[in-house]
């Protein structure tokens, strides 16, 4: 076919904002949801964090242990495969990083599956959530996490699509290789990358 | 059901372009290498223009996978640029990049009885069901439910009325039915049976039906959504 399409020069998204990966667009104050699933409700009496496969220690934290590790936040963007993007978001929780230093990943790890309370799943290299690039959060510009945005907890991994940034997070198993998550199963990307608009499977 | 075949970028040549006001328009695509699909999935568009700017968007298949064609039907957002162009530029003879199918959670194979709530361009995924029912005798298994506020807004409404679907429209009376949302009592019956509920439509009009589901006693768990639209 012809190295382009015929009449198409483009709409109101070639902004040329260098904050914009490809495809995407400033959702501006709106934060929209996406899902596959209805939102659950989690009591926090109950609900805990695990780390645990290819690790030394094993370890599960409730919400009141979880509260008592440094806490950490992060400043900045977050992109949804669904093509919005929304600027400056202010998150606060704990680095995955304090999870996995008193988990101790052996050396063998190299890749993660995250785990929601509702059996989603997501993949990850662990690459992708240490050096201070992932968090476990639970508020959002000051305020508790929604449960439609993953509220009371969610993991955060803002460099990558955010489908990686499981909702309603309970646990990360550490593993030798890698294994697809629900999305992934469905249809999407092993990594999703947004710069690289690495959506679905196939996708450079 | 589908094998997790990685699709790739083809070229489909637009067959038919069918315009309904200013609102919709139907393209019936001819798709080179095309692979079967499951009623449900999508493809990606990709526009691209002569400085290589790209704009992908994803469209839900309308057609039955036995169509020699795919169907497309695409609601004219304000300002949209993809659904826009589509509305209009294209022409039939016209070549669009396009990747599919897409999807492996939003599908129906035909045999779990089903209940389908769509709002407007949300019904796209469930023509595709019904057409594949009609041809394959199943159509007793699917119950589709259809939003709109009017029918105009409401794509495929002769052979949604024709197949039994159930419609509520929310700005205007639809025969005995007076303008209002859908009931959760409604949904209470029309889901007398099923095993699991596919919800596809705006995020807005997705958290609507999401508790009206709730409350009309069908368990979250059975439950899947599918959300379109710059909120997608
Ligand atoms: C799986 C899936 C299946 C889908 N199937 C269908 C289908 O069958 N039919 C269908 O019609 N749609 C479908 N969609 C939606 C479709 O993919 C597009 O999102 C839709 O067509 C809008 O794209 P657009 O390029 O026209 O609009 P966009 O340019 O993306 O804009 C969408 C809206 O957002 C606003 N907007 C865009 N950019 C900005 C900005 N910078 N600032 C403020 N506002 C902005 C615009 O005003 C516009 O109203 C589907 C989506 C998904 C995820």
């Amino acid at each position: 076919m012809a190295n382009f399409t015929r009449g198409f020069t483009g709409g109101a998204r070639r902004g040329g904002d260098t904050r914009l990966p490809p495809g995407q667009y400033d959702t501006g104050a709106t934060w929209p949801v996406l899902t596959a699933e209805l939102t659950p409700t989690i009591d926090l009496e109950t609900w805990t964090m695990t780390v645990d496969g290819l690790v030394e220690k094993p370890t599960t934290w409730d919400w009141r242990g979880i509260h008592a590790l440094p806490s950490s936040s992060y400043f900045g963007d977050i992109h949804c495969v669904t093509t919005w993007t929304k600027f400056d978001t202010t998150f606060a929780g704990v680095s995955v990083d304090a999870l996995l230093e008193i988990a101790k990943p052996k050396p063998e790890a190299t890749h993660v599956m995250a785990t929601s309370t509702t059996g989603y799943n997501t993949n990850l290299p662990l690459d992708d959530i240490t050096g201070g690039k992932a968090w476990i959060v639970w508020e959002f510009d000051g305020k508790p996490l929604a449960p439609e945005h993953g509220g009371p907890v969610r993991l955060l991994v803002p460099h990558l699509y955010f489908w990686k940034s499981a909702k309603w997070i309970t646990r990360i198993e550490l593993m030798d290789h890698d294994e697809q998550g629900f999305w992934e199963r469905n249809g999407y990307h092993d990594r999703g990358d947004p710069w690289l608009e690495q959506r679905y499977q196939g996708d450079a | 059901m589908t094998e997790a075949i990685a699709s790739s970028w083809t070229t489909g040549t637009v067959r038919e372009v069918e315009r309904f006001g200013e609102t919709y328009v139907r393209l019936r695509i001819e798709v080179a290498d095309r692979h079967d699909h499951v009623p449900g999935q999508h493809y990606v568009v990709r526009l691209r223009a002569p400085d290589g700017y790209t704009a992908q968007r994803s469209y839900s298949l309308a057609s039955d996978p036995a169509d020699p064609l795919i169907e497309l039907m695409v609601e004219c957002l304000p300002r949209g640029e993809v659904s826009g162009f589509l509305h209009d530029v294209v022409e039939a003879g016209d070549e669009l990049e396009l990747r599919g199918p897409i999807g492996r959670w939003f599908v129906w194979g035909g045999e779990v009885p089903s209940l389908c709530v769509a709002g407007g361009s949300g019904v796209v995924p469930f023509i595709s069901m019904l057409r594949y029912a009609r041809r394959m005798g199943t159509a007793s298994h699917l119950t589709i439910v259809a939003s709109a506020q009017t029918r105009e807004r409401l794509p495929y409404i002769e052979e949604l009325e024709e197949f039994g679907a159930f419609i509520a429209l929310t700005r205007e009376n639809h025969g005995d039915r007076v303008a209002a949302h859908i009931y959760p009592d409604e949904l209470a019956e029309l889901s007398k049976g099923i095993e699991r509920a596919y919800v596809c439509g705006s995020a807005g009009f997705v958290s609507f039906v999401g508790r009206s589901l709730g409350e009309a006693g069908v368990p979250s768990d059975i439950v899947r959504v599918e959300q379109f639209g710059a909120t997608g």
